[in-house]
Formats: structure tokens, C-alpha cells, sequence
């Protein structure tokens, strides 16, 4: 068995981490000049850092639809995930402790969803991985629930959620709903319906080390924290990644339909021709879904031995089987969606990712199986 | 992840219409199954014993890949420290 050495590396694992967006470092960099400061400093430097940051949490309000005193900056997606779900929870303790959650939701968002004396009532999903609307209205009009929590979009599978018709019945029933928009804000048009939003700059290449949380004026919310000047970010953020990240956003949303449309093109090559690979299962909604995300999963395959001969072909990629995390348990989305688990590969193309990167993922792909099956003796099962 | 360093039929014994795949890693207990069911008349029920959480869940999958019906599921005396879980399928045309 030989292994060519590819020129250059194909990242085709860019979910919830993507390469930042030339025009966010080009920003950081100059944060780090007029935003190195404490913001909440009254020197010169103290303001110059401080006016960043309003501009910044401005700019990302006017993207996002909200106002600008509606908008926080956090640590990380996980942070605002977290600190949603309790501050809104908080603010109606006295109706009651359940939060709605579909079964697809970030791990960060189940976990904080049963935290801190919460219950969690987890409403199934469909073969693609979509929850029932109906079921969801049915589970937010019983009584004692603080909140309901969709996502706008699953960044695993990528299939889109039915967020305006849960967000309606959510309303009919006075519940708030906090959507997970962290997988899809600069790559599929924004969400609209919602109480409180949770964005990922990280995921949309205003590099890590920041989130979004916004939490729209009329809903109420209690913080979890200690008393802080900044209560739904206790000792605030760094202001240098807000920059880059409301710029990156900006430059995203510029040219996000012409981006969308490219790279849906890429992901439904990909998915025919991955079709034609034997015993695989393409799963998630094929037209109703992010426009650059795209899982599969083959039969009789180890996803840890597959990923790691892609590696060695230069072509990096995730998976949600369970061979290759560190619990023995596969991805909660797979299994929830009752699809294979094994064998699990998950592509999600940046705006950097070119043709000839998916192609090159696709050269090497039915190779990579067939020496991964040839290995655990399969043939003809 | 042990379950590629296996030599395959190591282990994963077969008794009668039972594979025992207790130990083994995804994707070996599909494996197993499926390497039981090849020469197997439609009709015929094949029950799998496992350990791998990720089974409970490919089992069915694979059973639906290829148009046999999982009929019965149920969880067994604990294995060492691992839960297991024995899930039976019947196999289609």
C-alpha cells in the first residue's frame, strides 16, 4: 500500500472552527493597537477600547436584526448556550423548571439544559434529523416549562429545523425560544424568529475566543453569575476578538449568497458521488440544509482507520462515530436520527475550500474504504 | 480503539443462531452479524450479543440497509463492567 504526499493539506473540517476570514485578522491586528485596553477604564486607552467594542456589538446587532443593547458578547458559543439557557430559565423560575430541547441539539445546550436543578424534555427527530413541529408545540404547551431551545440548523448533518412554526407555537404558549444559530449565521440566510440567538464567530471566521448571545429587550432574563458590571459576561470579553469577529460577520453576510450557492453546488457533488460508493448511507435533508455541510456514513467501516488514511492522503475530515471520540458513545445526533453510526464522515466546506479541494476528497475516498473494509475482511456481506 | 487491531474471527464467537460479540468494538458486532446472516435462508432469526453501545444503534441500521427486521431487543447479565444488550433480527429475502 503507498501513500503519495499531496502538495498541500485539504481541511474539510471546518464546523464550529473555521480558518479565519482574511479581513478578521486584518482587524484583530488592528484591535491590538486601539483595543488592547480594559474597556471599562476611563483613560483615553480605556475609552478607545471601549468605543471599539460598542462599534463592534453595533455592527453584529445590525446584521443580526437586533438592537444593539439587545446583543452580548460572550467567552465561546458554549458560554452563550450556557448562560442562555440559565439566564432565561432564571427569569421564570416561578413558572417552572422543564426546558424543551429537540434531540439534536450541541452537546453544550443538553447538557446545560438539565443543569442546576433544570429537567430537560427531550422531543425526537425524524430520519434527516428534524424535529416535529407539532410534537415540539405539544411539549412547550404543558405546564412548568421555562423554556424551549431549537437549533436553527444542525451543523453535524445540516439539516435545517422548522424554527418559525416552533417559534410560533412557543409564543401562542407565552414560553421563550432560545435558538442555536451557531452552525449557520454567514452561511445560510439568518433566523428571525426568535427570543434569544446564539452565534458562533468562530464558525463563521472571525476566529475563537468570543460568542454572541442576544436576548431580545421584551423577554425576561436573571443572571446566573455574581454581581458584574457586565452581568451575562461576567468580566467581559476581549475586545480585539469582537472586533474581528462583527467585522468578519460583515464581510460574511456581504457575499453570503453567492458563497451559499457555491458551495451547495460542491456539497451536492459530493453527495452524488459519494452515492455511488457501496454501502453508504448519506444522511441529513438532502435540499432543505446548510448549504456547506455534508455527512456520511459507510457500512462495515471503522471511522477512526478512515479518518486517519484520509489524514495520511492530506485530507482532513470529522466523524461522529464512536470509534472516534474519547467516550465509547457515537455522535447523539446519529443515533438520534437512527441512522448508521460507524463509519461516520463529516465534511464542512469554508468559503477558502475550492473545487479542487472536494475533489480532492472524492479521489481518494473510495480508496480509503475499500483498504479500510479490505482490512476487516468484508467482502461480500 | 481496539476493534481494527482484531484479526477478524478472533473473537466474536458463533453459537448457533447466536453471535456473540461482547468486547467488541464498532464496527466489529455488525460485522459479525452480518458475516452470520450471508449464508442464511430468509426468515431465519439471528440474535447478536453486545457490549458497544454504538451496536444498539448500527444494528438496526444495517438491518434496515439491508431489508431485515430487527424483532427483539434486551438487555443481558452485565459483562465485566459493560452493559450488554442482545437484539434480534430477522432476516428478509
Amino acid at each position: 500500500m503507498t501513500h503519495t504526499t499531496p502538495d498541500r493539506r485539504v481541511r474539510l473540517d471546518n464546523g464550529g472552527r473555521a480558518p479565519w476570514h482574511p479581513l478578521a485578522r486584518e482587524a484583530f491586528d488592528r484591535a491590538l493597537d486601539d483595543g488592547w485596553a480594559d474597556p471599562r477604564r476611563l483613560h483615553a486607552e480605556g475609552r478607545r477600547a471601549a468605543a471599539l467594542l460598542d462599534g463592534a456589538r453595533e455592527a453584529v446587532a445590525g446584521a443580526l436584526g437586533a438592537r444593539t443593547e439587545e446583543v452580548v458578547f460572550t467567552a465561546n458559543h458554549t458560554t452563550s448556550l450556557h448562560t442562555g439557557v440559565a439566564a432565561l430559565a432564571a427569569g421564570r423560575s416561578r413558572v417552572g423548571s422543564t426546558v424543551v430541547v429537540s434531540a439534536v441539539e450541541r452537546a453544550a445546550l443538553l447538557h446545560a439544559a438539565h443543569h442546576g436543578g433544570l429537567e430537560r424534555d427531550v422531543v425526537g427527530v425524524d430520519r434527516a434529523g428534524r424535529v416535529d413541529p407539532a410534537r415540539m408545540a405539544d411539549a412547550v404547551a404543558r405546564p412548568g416549562v421555562a423554556l424551549a431551545a431549537l437549533q436553527h440548523a444542525n451543523g453535524e448533518v445540516g439539516t435545517r429545523q422548522p424554527v418559525e412554526a416552533v417559534h410560533e407555537a412557543a409564543r401562542a404558549a407565552g414560553v421563550p425560544l432560545l435558538v442555536d444559530a451557531g452552525a449557520s449565521v454567514g452561511h445560510d440566510a439568518l433566523p428571525t424568529a426568535w427570543d434569544a440567538l446564539a452565534a458562533d464567530p468562530a464558525d463563521w471566521g472571525g476566529g475563537p475566543g468570543v460568542g454572541v448571545l442576544a436576548i431580545r429587550s421584551r423577554v425576561r432574563r436573571r443572571s446566573p453569575f455574581p454581581e458584574d458590571p457586565d452581568p451575562l459576561a461576567p468580566g467581559g470579553v476581549s475586545v480585539p476578538a469582537a472586533f474581528a469577529a462583527a467585522v468578519a460577520l460583515q464581510a460574511v453576510l456581504a457575499d453570503r449568497e453567492a458563497e451559499d450557492a457555491r458551495r451547495r453546488a460542491l456539497v451536492d457533488r459530493v453527495r452524488a458521488r459519494v452515492a455511488a460508493i457501496p454501502d453508504v448511507e448519506v444522511v441529513g435533508d438532502p435540499v432543505d440544509r446548510l448549504p456547506h455541510v455534508v455527512t456520511f456514513s459507510f457500512l462495515y467501516v471503522d471511522g477512526e482507520a478512515l479518518l486517519t488514511d484520509l489524514d495520511r492522503e492530506g485530507v482532513a475530515v470529522g466523524s461522529g462515530s464512536a470509534c472516534t471520540s474519547s467516550s465509547l458513545e457515537p455522535s447523539h445526533v446519529l443515533a438520534a436520527m437512527g441512522v448508521l453510526t460507524h463509519g461516520n464522515v463529516r465534511v464542512a466546506l469554508d468559503r477558502s475550500t475550492s473545487e479542487a479541494d472536494v475533489d480532492r476528497l472524492l479521489a481518494v475516498l473510495p480508496g480509503a474504504v475499500e483498504r479500510v473494509r479490505a482490512t476487516l475482511g468484508v467482502q461480500g456481506l | 480503539m481496539t476493534g481494527a487491531d482484531r484479526p477478524p474471527a478472533a473473537e466474536g464467537r458463533e453459537h448457533g443462531d447466536v453471535v456473540d460479540a461482547r468486547g467488541l468494538r464498532c464496527p466489529l458486532p455488525v460485522i459479525r452479524l452480518a458475516a452470520a446472516a450471508r449464508d442464511r435462508a430468509a426468515g431465519t432469526r439471528l440474535t447478536v450479543w453486545s457490549t458497544d453501545p454504538a451496536a444498539r444503534l448500527d444494528v438496526p441500521a444495517w438491518a434496515r440497509m439491508r431489508g431485515h427486521a430487527v424483532v427483539a431487543e434486551e438487555p443481558l447479565p452485565r459483562s465485566g463492567d459493560a452493559d450488554a444488550w442482545a437484539i434480534t433480527v430477522e432476516l428478509g429475502g
